[in-house]
């Protein structure tokens, strides 16, 4: 078995008001020093093989197919 | 013409949407459901009405969009079926690839539900062309991901080819949608996407029929 995790991130330039409403709340608790906050999802999958770099190209397809719209969202694989 | 409505868990509107084609084309669509691997021949106009498909997990319509039957209605469009998504049904479309970009959450990060005023941007596609140019329709909205949103190189493509079909007014734009764009079509012309719901403006009862057009076109009953 692999454990693994891909990141799905928004893109540079994509408007993020969550991220945004995130950082103004972050704000008002007091945190004063937070330049700018982005929202992202994380997935933690389990994969039955033990073969790491299938594993790799297997995330990246299932990241590429449906984990992350990559015309708005950028996503990071990493085998644990 | 024939049309179909696709039916996937969740949608909540394919009713209204089904209720409407019934009565603007005097024949109930068939509904297709999200398992069906292919659309009938005669099938000209595919419809996917709005509402929460996959309770909108990981992202609006990105299930759907994987889902069999949408493999069915991709082959259609590509030979030239006409494809409306309405609301849920735009952002499937869009989650698909049949239609350029995406929908981010509200710039108000709030759930709309009002009417807005809808120009008309291009009355020369195959679902505009019962409206004038330049018209100004009321239509209502119902969304909390509706913030039209794709690369810049995109946007000035999908402007450049008049895909255009519908902005909201600068003043009711309800989303932060770029542009103020509230509904496209691909390149071919054949496949629109729109945020507002025109089915629910179809006759007297609701108040009012400016969405009556929409769907008058896209079944061919005006006159080109």
């Amino acid at each position: 078995m692999i454990k693994a995790r891909v990141t799905v991130t928004l893109k540079n330039g994509v408007l993020d008001p969550q991220g945004k409403a995130i950082e103004h709340a972050l704000g008002g608790l007091g945190f004063s020093g937070v330049d700018s906050i982005r929202q992202g999802k994380v997935f933690d999958v389990v994969l039955e093989t033990s073969d790491r770099a299938a594993a790799e190209a297997e995330l990246k397809a299932m990241a590429e197919k449906l984990l992350a719209n990559t015309v708005i969202e950028d996503y990071a694989v990493e085998v644990l | 013409m024939k049309a179909a409505v696709i039916l996937l868990p969740g949608l909540n509107r394919d009713r209204d949407m089904i209720a409407a084609l019934t009565h603007i084309s005097g024949e109930a669509p068939l509904t297709i459901w999200q398992t069906e691997t292919s659309i009938p021949d005669d099938v000209e106009l595919i419809v996917i009405p709005g509402g929460f498909s996959y309770g909108d997990y990981l992202r609006c319509g990105a299930i759907a969009a994987r889902m069999p039957v949408m493999q069915a209605v991709r082959e259609k469009a590509e030979k030239g079926t006409r494809v409306i998504g309405v609301c849920n049904g735009f952002q499937i479309l869009l989650e698909s690839g049949l239609l350029p970009g995406a929908l981010m959450r509200n710039a108000s990060l709030k759930f709309v539900c009002r009417e807005v005023k809808l120009e008309v941007a291009n009355a020369s596609t195959a679902f505009t062309q019962g409206y004038s140019q330049g018209q100004i329709l009321r239509c209502p909205v119902a969304h909390h991901d509706g913030n039209y949103f794709t690369d810049a190189d995109t946007l000035a493509e999908i402007e450049a080819s008049n895909q255009v079909a519908f902005r909201y007014t600068a003043d009711t734009n309800p989303n932060g949608s770029l542009n103020n764009i509230a509904g496209i079509v691909n390149k071919a012309g054949n496949v629109l996407g729109m945020m507002p719901h025109p089915e629910n403006l179809i006759e007297a009862a609701h108040g009012g029929s400016d969405g009556r057009a929409l769907f008058e076109s896209a079944l061919g009953l005006v006159d080109a």
